[in-house]
This record gives structure tokens, sequence and C-alpha cells, in this order.
């Protein structure tokens, strides 16, 4: 009787909700309907419990899009790279060069002509030829601003890697020629050093110019077709990105998995739960304070990405008390650098002295960094006048990146150092974009910023971060010194590499003595897999191809 | 001043007998209601004696400390920075309860003068008051609060004023229609015909004879908006660091919850727990003062 | 009823054109360059102007206003800074993802509120009543971001019952077709999926259902005491236990109105709650789509996420008020 009555009341509730479902819903069934449904979805759920492995990549955030050009963050090259390839690509671990779709090239001794020989035999997914019309065509499309897939906001690696575009004062590329199907030719208007390198980074990945014309630049950017290890299946935003094998891929025996899911899971507690549980196979942003948690359970490894990036503090070195290179010093004394890295990068980076990372060539490693000393510190303050220290603004960002995994609690481990020297600092936080587009202007006093290396240059590091030319763009603390920049534009043009690293040991010593920031770490960041993935070499630019990782 | 004014009131209409006196009568034997009580004051013993209880600073910790469970050192353990959770809860309960009252006082400010307007002139002024309150009442309200203080930036003083903002039409729109009932109440028709000017029948006859809803409604939007301030924290846009804000606290130990639940458990609580205190209040509140408020 | 119905929509035209005009303002107030934000920390000044350009963020204000009221009524909802995708189809099954989990734990809220406050009533004073007026307390004073963290540690993590984030286990996605991943798996026949899409729905269900549940069941049983203290159901009463039957459907019919009530006003909460437990449960809804837009200064996005989401709130309760009118003939339609 009982349960007659309830079940009698439930339906009754239940009729009433489904109403009210269906007039919310009503409101979008308009917008649902894009009745795009990619095809292969169907298959690859249907025999998705049985035999085919899969890879599961778990991550903090939605790849904007997937047209790498038109893309500057990782979260889309960590994608792209998996169904895209570039003419040449970089070592697994390191920023050396090694052939990729071109399999061979010569440089002229003036450096102005580059010419690629192409892997032949290579398809796009779309079934069309990869060759060097393919190749002329992607460039055509990046450098002229009249070409109709351009886009119209520009791309903005091109622009900067390659000074602007087609008929620009500084523009880098003369012409892009096709000398027979597999040669292709690259005729430039100055010799630029790191050609080569620029030409491995993941925006300039060779497109299918069928595909591309076919959809046009917005529909390719919610779906790419490549020559890459694996092929794009589906996109459900802010969750999955699903890619399949490529079975005609010219790397033969390569991907090793069917199945490569990109997941977005935000927060890095989360992310390890689902890890822990098999619901991922692989993750990054593993939080550093998790590192131990990890080793110690057999399931899983704990895996490194090599550093090519700077955490640092800034000080902008325009404002008072800080335009002032003894008050720089006396801060840079007080900040615990070994005790910052062990408690926040828990072990998983290195203390830095430099604002270049040792990877990369050119690391000044002569430098010997300052000890933390409160003492030192105190003198310093006094003799620059401020013998009962100051207050000021510490800004610290409200983001976790790379290359500093939490900035708001590193800036209040640093207050309280700075405390004891008598320096009364205020967190400042906002927005990430404010906090760009303040910094930038310059309306900080102290802050916490860092950089991710682009192409293993030095260039990449030194001018951008330091170099007076950059003031207003990226150089935050406003560090306006002759000389380096003297030397940095010395190091731009320089054609052999010895002599550039002599240049730019030169800048690092000149930048140490004026401590215009306090390099605080490289960071290491750390992965997380299953026991079961292997192979997976994580690349220090913060992106690479999964082709090789395979499930045992 | 409110009371006597009242008082003066009700002994030349004959309607009720002292509806305070009254309202404390009910509101001693609501058990619930003197719960709620005790826990508000407890938490306003704390906050106010913070200095008193705890010797650790809120924003100083040891870094080889850290989230160290709790212990007879450290009642509830320590957080990420090492700093006492307990010293930070108590210092925290300052924030929620500053944040609390002030911004439902300037809720009820603003709403009260928009209500009053809008409720005593009626016509265009009436339309158009009620038109806004509408339309904001139309947004869910953590939304507003989120893309109010996305403006002005991130603080706790900010999220104060979203809040405050946000909440501003339903005390409007409480006070206009009580305001619409006296209107044609005949002490106030009198009142109109002996020519009293319009403020003061507003401020001696009406405003007076509001309270009652108004205190009831404030008491359950202390609680509404300590829990949006907590919200707005949790999400970044509220309270920063080294602030000890609950929602905030909550926020930024979150990654450690495996290792360290005690950092999230305990700031929690304490919101749950004075978010509960002020319901219960208010709760008996509307008991004590204005049974037809009763559902 | 009719002209009812009609004076009641185009009432709606006022409102809905005053909260165009206030997001639009908002939106426009916050600070930060969103072509600054888009192009990122290693954008060059120059390119960020020439993208403020054909942004056409550099148009007068009351320009770009028009624009966006003209796109809105042509049903374009514009296109994303970030991602560059057509809104209009992007926020679709953020939508339907919000959907689902706000209906979810509705149903949850009013199936156990309901059923709680009745039983509370009935047995007005009992130990049953005392806790579920106490968990009904404690549920109104829950900050739900704070429970769906708790839930999430020691259901998820701790006992590992229960996933702890998304929509569906990435293993065997759910193949959209409407995006109602319930409704999806049905159609599919894939039981086995429906069970992890429901398993995925619990966590964040609960915590979002909370605080409607404890509402719906204090005012249950309060209005279902009013309801038992009538004649009618004292009769029955009198008749014994055997006629709880009775009660149970006259206090129901009768409780009605007041539930539909907070229904209206929940589920505006629950919209705006989805962010926090969309946030905690990494669920890809609406709620986290503005939040994320917010940061990135997304303004299209920001604009018709929350107007659709405002405008959904609105015309619930319109719907409601009508749902109002049609059952109660005691309600005059002024």
């Amino acid at each position: 009787m009982k349960k007659g009555v309830l079940s009698a009341a439930l339906s009754g509730l239940l009729a009433l909700s489904l109403a009210l479902a269906g007039c919310s819903g009503s409101q979008q069934a308009q917008t649902t309907d894009n009745g795009q449904q990619a095809p292969a979805a169907d298959q690859a759920a249907d025999s998705a419990s049985s035999g085919p492995k899969q890879l599961i990549v778990g991550r903090g955030a939605d790849s904007p899009g997937l047209d790498p050009i038109t893309v500057t963050d990782g979260e889309s090259y960590k994608v792209t790279e998996n169904i895209m390839e570039t003419l040449v690509n970089f070592e697994e671990t390191n920023t050396n060069v090694v052939p990729g779709l071109a399999e061979s090239w010569e440089v002229s001794p003036d450096g102005l002509t580059y010419t690629f020989k192409l892997r032949q035999g290579v398809k796009f997914h779309d079934g069309s030829d990869f060759n060097a019309d393919a190749v002329k065509f992607n460039f055509d499309r990046w450098m002229d601003k009249s070409n109709p897939l351009h886009n119209p906001e520009g791309f903005q690696y091109y622009n900067d890697m390659f000074g602007g575009y087609k008929g620009d004062e500084g523009h880098v590329i003369k012409s892009v020629d096709v000398v027979d199907p597999s040669t292709v030719k690259f005729t430039l208007n100055r010799p630029l050093a790191p050609f080569i390198a620029d030409l491995a980074m993941s925006p300039f990945a060779i497109a299918s110019p069928k595909a591309l014309q076919e959809m046009g630049p917005e529909k390719f950017n919610e779906h790419p077709v490549g020559t890459g290890p694996f092929k794009f299946v589906e996109w459900k935003r802010n969750d999955t990105i699903t890619l399949e094998k490529n079975p005609d891929y010219w790397n033969k025996g390569y991907p090793k998995v069917d199945k490569l899911v990109f997941k977005v899971i935000p927060e890095n507690s989360a992310r390890l739960t689902a890890l822990t549980s098999g619901e991922i196979d692989l993750m990054d942003g593993l939080n550093p304070d998790d590192a131990e948690t990890v080793k110690s359970n057999p399931d899983l490894q704990l895996i490194l990405r090599p550093s090519m990036n700077i955490g640092f503090l800034g000080f902008n070195t325009e404002k008072k008390p800080f335009d002032n290179p003894k008050v720089r010093e006396a801060i840079a004394y007080a900040v615990n650098k070994p005790a910052l890295v062990e408690a926040f990068w828990n072990g998983l980076g290195q203390p830095a002295k430099n604002p270049l990372p040792p990877s990369i060539w050119g690391y000044n490693d002569d430098i010997k960094d300052r000890e933390f000393n409160l003492d030192k510190a105190k003198q310093l303050l006094a003799e620059a006048g401020f013998p009962n220290g100051f207050k000021t603004t510490f800004w610290a960002m409200p983001v976790p990146r790379p290359y500093m995994p939490d900035g708001q609690k590193i800036a209040e481990a640093i207050q309280q150092d700075l405390k004891q020297i008598g320096v009364e600092t205020e967190i400042v936080t906002m927005e990430w974009a404010t906090y760009l587009e303040k910094t930038r202007k310059g309306e900080q006093d102290m802050f916490l910023l860092g950089w991710n290396g682009d192409n293993g240059d030095p260039d990449n590091f030194l001018y951008t971060l330091l170099d007076k030319n950059n003031i207003g763009s990226n150089n935050n603390t406003r560090y306006n010194n002759e000389e380096v920049h003297q030397l940095l534009i010395k190091a731009q043009s320089a054609v052999t590499q010895e002599e550039r690293e002599k240049l730019y040991k030169q800048a690092q010593e000149i930048i140490f003595k004026d401590v215009p920031m306090v390099p605080i770490a490289h960071s290491e960041p750390a992965l997380a897999a299953s026991a079961k993935v292997i192979n997976y070499k994580p690349h220090p630019k913060g992106s690479e191809s999964l082709e090789k990782v395979d499930i045992q | 001043m409110a009371q006597v004014e009242t008082q003066t009131v009700v002994q030349s209409k004959e309607k009720v007998s002292s509806p305070w006196r009254d309202a404390w009568k009910v509101l001693r034997k609501n058990k619930a209601a003197v719960i709620g009580f005790i826990i508000i004051l407890f938490f306003i013993a704390i906050a106010l004696l913070a200095p008193f209880i705890t010797d650790y600073k809120y924003d100083e910790g040891v870094l080889t400390d850290k989230n160290k469970p709790p212990s007879a050192e450290h009642w509830f353990g320590t957080d990420y920075n090492g700093r006492d959770v307990f010293t930070r809860v108590v210092y925290g309960a300052q924030l929620s309860l500053w944040v609390g009252f002030f911004s439902v006082i300037g809720s009820i400010i603003v709403g009260t003068f928009f209500g009053l307007l809008a409720g005593y002139y009626g016509r265009w002024i009436d339309m158009l008051i009620s038109r806004i309150f509408d339309i904001m009442l139309a947004f869910p309200s953590i939304l507003l609060a989120i893309a109010i203080v996305a403006i002005l930036g991130p603080s706790l003083q900010n999220a104060l004023l979203a809040i405050s903002i946000i909440n501003v039409p339903t005390y409007g729109r409480l006070v206009r229609s009580r305001v619409l009932s006296l209107k044609e109440e005949e002490y106030v028709t009198a009142a109109r015909a002996i020519g009293m000017k319009d403020s003061r029948i507003l401020f001696r006859h009406i405003l007076p004879n509001s309270l009652a809803p108004i205190i009831v409604t404030g008491t359950l939007g202390i609680a509404t908006a300590i829990i949006e301030a907590a919200s707005l924290g949790f999400l970044g846009l509220g309270a920063q660091a080294p602030e000890p804000e609950w929602g905030k606290m909550l926020a930024d130990s979150r990654q450690y919850i495996q290792k360290a639940p005690w950092t999230v458990i305990y700031p929690g609580l304490s919101i749950m727990l004075t978010v509960l205190g002020f319901n219960l209040i208010g709760d008996g509140l509307r008991d004590a003062l204005d049974p037809r408020m009763k559902n | 009823m009719l002209s009812y119905t009609i004076r009641r929509v185009l009432m709606l035209i006022p409102v809905l054109l005053g909260m165009s005009i206030i997001v639009f303002s908002i939106i426009h107030a916050i600070p930060g360059d969103p072509a600054l934000t888009i192009l990122g920390e290693k954008a060059s000044p120059k390119a960020v102007e020439e993208f403020r350009e054909v942004l056409g963020l550099n148009k007068p204000l009351y320009e770009q206003y028009f624009l966006f009221l003209k796109d809105i009524l042509t049903g374009n909802l514009g296109v994303s800074l970030h991602t560059k995708a057509e809104i209009t189809s992007e926020i679709g099954p953020y939508l339907a993802a919000t959907v689902e989990l706000t209906v979810f734990s509705m149903i949850f809220a009013i199936f156990i509120g309901v059923n709680a406050g009745i039983i509370s009533a009935w047995k007005q004073n009992s130990w049953f009543d005392y806790i579920c007026m106490l968990i009904a307390l404690i549920g109104v004073s829950m900050p739900i971001f704070w429970l769906g963290l708790m839930e999430q540690w020691f259901f998820a993590q701790e006992l590992k019952w229960l996933p702890s984030v998304g929509r569906d286990s990435s293993r065997d996605p759910v193949t959209a077709i409407t995006q109602f991943y319930i409704i999806d798996t049905i159609l599919a026949g894939r039981w086995d999926q429906l069970k992890d899409v429901i398993s995925h729905l619990i966590l964040p269900g609960i915590a979002l259902g909370t605080i409607p549940m404890a509402i719906i069941a204090r005012i249950t049983r309060s209005s279902m005491l009013e309801v038992m203290r009538s004649d009618y159901i004292r009769t029955a009463r009198a008749k014994g236990l055997g006629q709880f039957f009775v009660v149970y459907k006259h206090a129901l019919k009768n409780a009605f109105i007041p539930i539909l009530t907070i229904i209206g006003l929940q589920t505006g909460l629950l919209l705006g709650g989805a962010v926090l437990t969309e946030t905690i449960f990494g669920w890809p809804g609406i709620g986290r789509y503005i939040y994320t837009a917010i940061g990135n200064r997304d303004y299209p996005v920001i604009q018709s996420g929350i107007l659709v989401i405002a405008t959904i709130f609105v015309v619930i309760n319109l719907l409601v008020d009508l749902l109002y009118a049609l059952i109660d003939p005691r309600i005059k339609y002024r």
C-alpha cells in the first residue's frame, strides 16, 4: 500500500521535473543542433570496451583552437603536434633540430637560401599528397595578409619569429619556391640566426591545403587535418578531444596506441585522483606536493619535464625605491631560493641565478649566486638609505604557471622573510589578464612573473625579458641598460654560435650585477602517469607528439 | 529611538500591544533561536578577542612545519605555509562577520531608500524602480556578483560592495510592499490630511512600522551574505592572500585535501556554523515579530 | 487566460531589454584588455592594437551595443574571442550539461524534500521529525562548495565509490546526440553507460540539490501542518493511520503551490550555484564556461552566457506563474 503511494507521488514529481526540463530544453534546441557528429565517434564508442589501446591524457584546460598557427598556448600544441607536423623537429628531449617532414636541407654560405628535401610518399589525413606545393601553400597563407585564408588578427608567432608579414620592412622570408614536388627553396631577405630552430616550432606545422580550402579557416580550427600520427575525431568543448590512429602514418610502426583522448580536469588534485582511479593514464600539472604520493604508489610513475623556463621576482626599476640597485640587491639577499624551491617546487626544480635556464646554450655557469643572508640584506638597505626598511606592494600572479606553481603562496613566503629586514609588503593580485596588462604598463612595484622558452634560443629569454626595446612589451622590469642592449643586438646578427655564446655570457654578468630581477627557480614541471605507460618523453618546450607512447 | 516612535503610533492606533516586547518574550522561549544566539555570540567573541585567544599570527608560519595534523600546539593543524589553521579560522571570523553585517546594512539602507520612494510616490518612480529591481532579480545573484567584482577588481571590500548591490532589490521590494499597505492606513492618511511633510510621514511613521520585516530579512540576509562572500573568496574573487577569509582558505587548501583534510574541514565548518546561527536567529525573529511571514 | 499569458509574455520584453543593457555595461566596465588576454604574455603592443581594431573594440560603446542587440535578435550570439567559434553552436553542449545537472539535482531535492517534509509533519515532534528538520536546517546553511569538496574527498578520493570529475568516463565516452547524456545513453540502449552517467551525476547533483532540498522539506512540512489542521484531514486522521494515503494526496495537492514557487526561485539559485559546483566537479557546463570567459575577458561569451542563463530563469518564473494560474483558479489574472 505505502509503496504504491510513494511511487505515485514520485511519478508525479518526475512528470513535473520533466515538464520543467522540457521548457528549458526547448530553449536550447536550436542551439544544440549543430548536427555535425563525426561518424568515427560512433564506431569508437561501440568498440571502446574491447581491444583497442587507449591513452587518456588529463590536463588543466581546454585548447582554444586546433589550427596551430592561430594559437599561442601549450594546451593547443599538446593536441596539434599529434595531428600536424613541422618541416623539422626538435630532438626528443632538447632543442637540437632533426629532420621532420623535410629529410634534409642545405643552407647557402650567405645564409640567405635554404633548400629542403621533403619526405616522399607522405599523405594528409584527407588523402591528398604532402609535397612542395603544400609547403608553399602554407607559408603563403601565413606571410601574405591578402591571402583569403590569412587570419584577420594575424598569426602571432609568424609575426614574432619572421619579422612581420610580406611587405613589412623587417620581414625575413622573401619567397618560398617549389623546385620540384619534393624540393622547396626558401629565400630570405636577411640572414636569421635561429631560422631552422624557428621552423621546428609547433605553430609552423603544415596543414592540408585541400582541407583548409574546403573547410575554411574557422572550421579547420575545429577540425585540423595534417600528416601526423593521429587523426582528429571529435571535440567536446571543455571536456575531451579525441584522436585516432592514422594507419597510413609515414613513420611505420607508429603510433603505438589506437586512440588518444585529451581530457580536461581543471583541478590538479582532482586530476591526480582521476589518475589513481584509472580514469586517465597520463596527466600534466602535478602539484609538486603530490610528487611523493606518486612515487610511493607502485601503480604510478613520476615523470619530470626538463626545464626551459624561469620564474622570477622582478622589480619595477623605474619606481622608487627600486631604481636603486642596492635596494634590489638587498632584496635578492633576502629571498631564500633553496627553501622556496624545496617548499613550493618540492625539489622539482632548481634555484636559479640567471634569467636563462641551464638547458639552453649560452648559460653562464661561472656566475656565483648570492647566498640567503638577512644581515647582508639589512646592511645593503642601510647603505641605500633605508635602515628601517620601507613599505611597498608585492604583486603575485593569480594563476599557476609552469614556471611558478603558485604565485600567491610563494609571495606569502617571501613576504615573511622581507618583513624581517623591515620591508613591509602588501600582496596584490588581480585577474590574470589585468595582471599582465598592468605589469606591462609598469604600474607594479615588486612582482612575480616568469617565462617559458619558445625555441631554445638565448635571445628568446634575454632579449625578450631584459632589453630596453621590449619595455612596454615583455620587459616588465623596465630595465634599461645600454651596454646590455648593445650586446644583445650584436648577438642577434652574429653568425657563429661561439660568438653569440660569448656575448650572451657577458650580458648575463651585467644583469646579475644590476639585479633587475631575482631569478628564483627553473622548474621541472612534474607529470604523473600510470605505470603501464611507457616511452613517454616530455619535451622541454612543454608539448610533444605522443606517437611513441605505448601502454603495456 | 525607533521603539519610542513605534509605541506612540501604536498607542494612538490601539492596534497591537508593544510588538517588540512581545517578540522578545516569544524569542526567549524559542530554543532554536537561543542556540542561534549562542553560536553567533561565540563567533563574535572569538572575532573580537582573536589576539588573546591565540599566540600565533595568521600570516606567519614556518615552512618546514607545513600541513601538520592537529596537535596540542596547533589545534586545527597547520596549512601549506606552515601557518596555524586555528588562528586563521579565528581571525577569519572577523572578516566573515564584518562582511555579513556591513553588506546587509548597505543593502538595507539603499534598498529602503528606493523602496520608500517607489512605494510612497508610486507612478513613474515606482515603475522605474520596480522594473530595475525586476531586472536585477532576473540574474542569478552570484553571477551578478562575479561580474561586479570583475569590474571592481578582486578584494574583500569589493566583494562586500558587490554583495550589497545584488541584495538591494530584496529589501527594496520588501519596503515597497510595506509602504503600499501602510499608505492606506488611517493614521497615514490622517497625517497627510493635516499637511504633514512627506519626509516626516515616511521616516516617522512608515519606516518604523516596516522595521520588523526588515530585521527578519536582514538577519537571514547576513547568513546569505556570508555564504556569498565565501563563494567569491573560493573563486578567487574575494579576499586575497594572506587574509584568512574562510572561502579563500578552502580554495587554497583544496589541493591538499587528501593529505591535510583539516585545512579544508575547519574553515568550511565555521562558515556553516555561522550561517546556521544567523538562520536560527532569523527564523526565531520571524516567528516572534511577524507571524504573517510564516508560510 | 490567453490574454493574461500574452500580457505576461509582453512584459518580458522590457525586462530582457534591460538585462541586455545591464550585461553589456557591466562587461564593458571590466578592466583588462581582451586583446592582450587572448594574445598572451608574448604579444607585442602593435599586435595588440591591431587585434583590438579587428574585434571592433575601438568603436564607440553605443554602436557596439546596438550591434550586439541586433545580433542577439537575429539569433546570433557572437563569436568567442578565445576559441573563435560561434557561441550559438558552442553554447549548446555546455547548456545541456548544466540543465541535466540542474534537473537531476532538482529531482533529488523535490523527491527527498517533499517526502521528508510530509512524513515529518505526519509524525510531528517525533525523532524522525527532529532529525529531518535538523538536517534541513543544516542543509539551508550549507556552503555548497564546501559540501562539494567534502563529498569529492570522502566518496571519490577516500572511498573511491564514485567518480570525482566530469560527465562520463573518457575511456568509453557517450556519443552525444541530444547532449543530454541520460537521454543519449537510453537512445543508444547503452545501459552500462547510463549507469556510468548517473554515477557521475550523483556527487555534484547532491551538492547542488542540498539547499533546495532543505528548503522544500521545511516548506512542505509547514504547509502540510496547516493542511492537517483542517477539518477534512482531522476527520481522515481520526479514522486512523490507514488514512495516510488520503492525507498524503491531499497534503501534496495543497503543498503544491508553495513548492512550485520554490522551484521557480531555486532554479535561479541552482543556475548560479552551478558556477561553484561545476568548478569543483570539472563539469563542462555553462557556469564554468562563463567563469572561464570572465578570466579570459571573452566579452561575447560573458554577455551571451549571462543573458542566456537570465533568460532561462525569467522564462521558468513565467511558466511557474502561468502554472499557478492554471492550477489555482482563485488566483486572479490581473
